[in-house]
């Protein structure tokens, strides 16, 4: 039998295979950005041994000591002691908003009690929503309450240098006390779920009408562009809402998160978030030509928005200029605000921070989108 | 509506690029007219409809459709017109009647349940109401973008190559549903590349590389051209060339059994085919076809 195999057919298609290769510009684009990105983003940008924790410390009996344990609180590399406010009650809310990770409050007669041996207590307060932020940071501690002191315990009192430690630490991990990892992940992955899903699902609804031809009538019909627009997301921000319903059931029933905080609340801005991504999906249907890449470009977007917004790795490990784009990311300011009201229980007071980046970004990627939407075919 | 003409532009120009796509195009379609609309492939024909029906803003030029300016009245005349793309551009995963029902809404049309029913009728697209667009042939698809267009009840049809890819029988069909449009009153521009069509309309217009080069009824353009034309009863395949050499002619058409040879110069080319021996020739009409490659060759000789 004759090898069935002609090398100039087989090279007919590569050939043809290059050449439509390179017509298509964003898809040629995308397989070399996107792991050029993914290199970046992994090499760079994550890091999942957090450090310099945002730490505020209340001393209510500043001495030597104190300061010594301060200091090898931040020498130890994982606390970055911040100016504290002037009450606990303003360093919860600071925790609750997630701009404070740790609160370490030293009681009145704490270097008292320790001259005299007493072996007094600190308290730790963590913001454990997110185990894996804070676990490396907390393990740190293991060690310090028998170090911290040893310059300072001289002479008479060096007997209180050794072991036992002469002080003890305690930590309350909060919002999440278990340390139970699901906690974090299952409302994060509400938002990863969306972004992907939303972006996606627009982004190809629009390519679709241009792929498929039917643009070219649809525009030739008496509807206004912000119908187009308005009319093609409201469905899918139903879509999303049945996904959000599956995921806060299976979250509830199934992981047994908690749902600390108020459920209309969390329903309200999850609308917020499905209308930045489904603007995103509209903006990127508007640039692309083919359904193929708008998809390219969804990825585009969902690869970062999944490892700099915080989901998968703690936000504060990140360098600076990582945590600069996650900012700019909606899923970064959503998972802040579902975590913040699932686990903490935060209110719309400590949530409204994390609303108005998204209403911002939603605002300017619609500009972007209603500039590019074709009314004609120019 | 001002004015008497259904369609009225002037110096209409578009460019793509560098390439100017539509080159002052000036049109004027009375009310109730079938206008042909026909040029080779590329000519502009296509641009010209989107320019009129607002898909596309001239870069230069100015007029009226259905009395509403072409520039800036463009969601009026949407509302007016008809416009049948050239390729099926409706949506393949509904059905026939969902595809209606849909239209129907985007023009907030009274009555939307009876308008779709009486539009499907219309047409017999009935029976098949609920059968996906996507799965019909390409003769009924051409019938559901007609239903489709007509659902508003347009005072003007803009039909690019409403034809294309479809059975005579079809062809025919749909024309006699064009002269009944006429008939009441509806006005019609519809683009092709059949002279079958274009003979079925009142007036032509025959435009290439974005100019206009002749337009009137399709009487009118034969006689303009001072063609004369002769069959030639003979199917010797060799006789091509030899009746191609023969003084005076310029066009050899070879059509099953006979050759139909036409030029400018009747007297020269009929004394041509008298000394050919043994050859039957006698004068024929010339047809359409023939003016409008005699009208492309000239362009090609002396570009613009």
């Amino acid at each position: 039998m004759k090898f069935p195999l002609a090398w100039n057919r087989l090279w007919a298609i590569v050939l043809k295979e290059f050449v439509q290769m390179r017509r298509d510009r964003i898809t040629f684009a995308m397989m070399v950005g996107i792991p050029v990105m993914q290199l970046i983003l992994f090499g760079f940008a994550i890091n999942t041994d957090p450090k310099r924790l945002p730490t505020v410390v209340f001393d209510a009996s500043p001495s030597a000591y104190t300061r010594s344990l301060v200091a090898s609180l931040e020498n130890s590399g994982y606390y970055d002691v911040l100016p504290p406010p002037e009450t606990v009650a303003e360093a919860r809310e600071a925790m609750a908003i997630g701009e404070v990770q740790f609160i370490v409050s030293i009681p009145p007669d704490f270097s008292r009690q320790l001259v005299r041996g007493e072996k007094p207590a600190l308290l730790l307060e963590a913001d454990a929503s997110d185990p894996a932020a804070t676990g490396n940071a907390i393990s740190a501690l293991a060690n310090l309450n028998q170090s911290a002191l040893q310059h300072d315990l001289k002479g008479p009192l060096a007997r209180l240098g050794t072991a036992p430690p002469p002080f003890e630490i305690r930590i309350q991990r909060n919002y999440n006390p278990e340390g139970i990892t699901q906690y974090n992940i299952v409302p994060g992955l509400m938002g990863t779920i969306l972004t992907m899903t939303m972006i996606m699902m627009t982004g190809m609804a629009m390519t679709r009408e241009l792929e498929r031809g039917t643009l070219e009538n649809l525009l030739a019909f008496p509807v206004h562009p912000l119908e187009v627009m308005i009319g093609k997301i409201l469905p899918y921000i139903i879509v999303g809402y049945i996904q959000v319903t599956v995921i806060l059931v299976a979250a509830y029933f199934l992981f047994d998160v908690p749902i600390a905080g108020s459920l209309p609340l969390l329903l309200a801005c999850v609308l917020v978030f499905l209308a930045a991504n489904l603007t995103v999906g509209m903006m990127f249907s508007t640039i692309a030509k083919s359904q193929l890449q708008a998809m390219q470009m969804t990825f585009f977007f969902f690869l970062p928005s999944m490892l700099l917004s915080g989901f998968m790795f703690p936000f504060r490990g990140m360098p600076h200029w990582a945590q600069i784009i996650g900012e700019g990311l909606p899923l970064t300011h959503f998972l802040r605000i579902v975590r913040g009201i699932m686990l903490k229980g935060n209110g719309w007071a400590e949530t409204w921070p994390n609303v108005w980046p998204l209403l911002v970004f939603m605002g300017v990627v619609m500009l972007i989108g209603f500039k590019r939407y074709r009314k004609t075919l120019d | 509506m001002n004015g008497e003409y259904a369609i009225d532009v002037h110096g209409l120009s578009k460019s793509f690029g560098h390439k100017r796509v539509v080159n002052g195009l000036s049109l004027r379609v009375e009310k109730g007219e079938i206008y042909g609309f026909l040029g080779p492939n590329g000519s502009g024909k296509t641009t010209s409809i989107r320019m009129l029906c607002g898909l596309l803003t001239p870069d230069e030029g100015s007029g009226t459709c259905l009395g509403f300016d072409v520039r800036s009245q463009s969601a009026e005349i949407k509302k007016q017109v008809g416009y049948m793309t050239q390729r099926f551009s409706f949506y393949e995963d509904l059905s026939i009647r969902e595809n209606l029902d849909f239209v129907a809404r985007l023009y907030a049309m009274p009555n939307r349940k009876q308008t779709v029913q009486a539009g499907m009728e219309d047409l017999g697209l009935a029976d098949r109401a609920d059968q996906l667009a996507g799965t019909l042939s390409g003769g009924w698809k051409q019938r559901l973008a007609l239903a489709a267009c007509m659902l508003h009840r347009p005072r003007l049809l803009l039909l690019d190559e409403p034809t294309a890819g479809v059975d005579p029988k079809a062809r025919r069909d749909f024309w006699d549903e064009i002269h009944r449009l006429a008939g009441q009153g509806i006005s019609v521009l519809v683009s092709t590349h059949y002279m079958d069509e274009a003979a079925r309309c009142h007036r032509l217009a025959y435009i290439a590389y974005g100019n206009l080069l002749a337009s009137g009824s399709p009487e009118a353009l034969i006689a303009q051209s001072g063609l004369a034309s002769f069959d030639v009863k003979d199917d010797d395949p060799a006789l091509a060339e030899r009746l191609r050499k023969l003084p005076g002619v310029q066009q050899v058409v070879a059509m099953g059994n006979l050759y139909s040879v036409s030029g400018r110069d009747g007297a020269l080319i009929e004394q041509g085919l008298a000394s050919l021996p043994g050859l039957r020739f006698e004068r024929a009409e010339t047809g359409l076809e023939q003016v409008f490659i005699q009208l492309m060759e000239n362009v090609q000789d002396a570009p613009p």
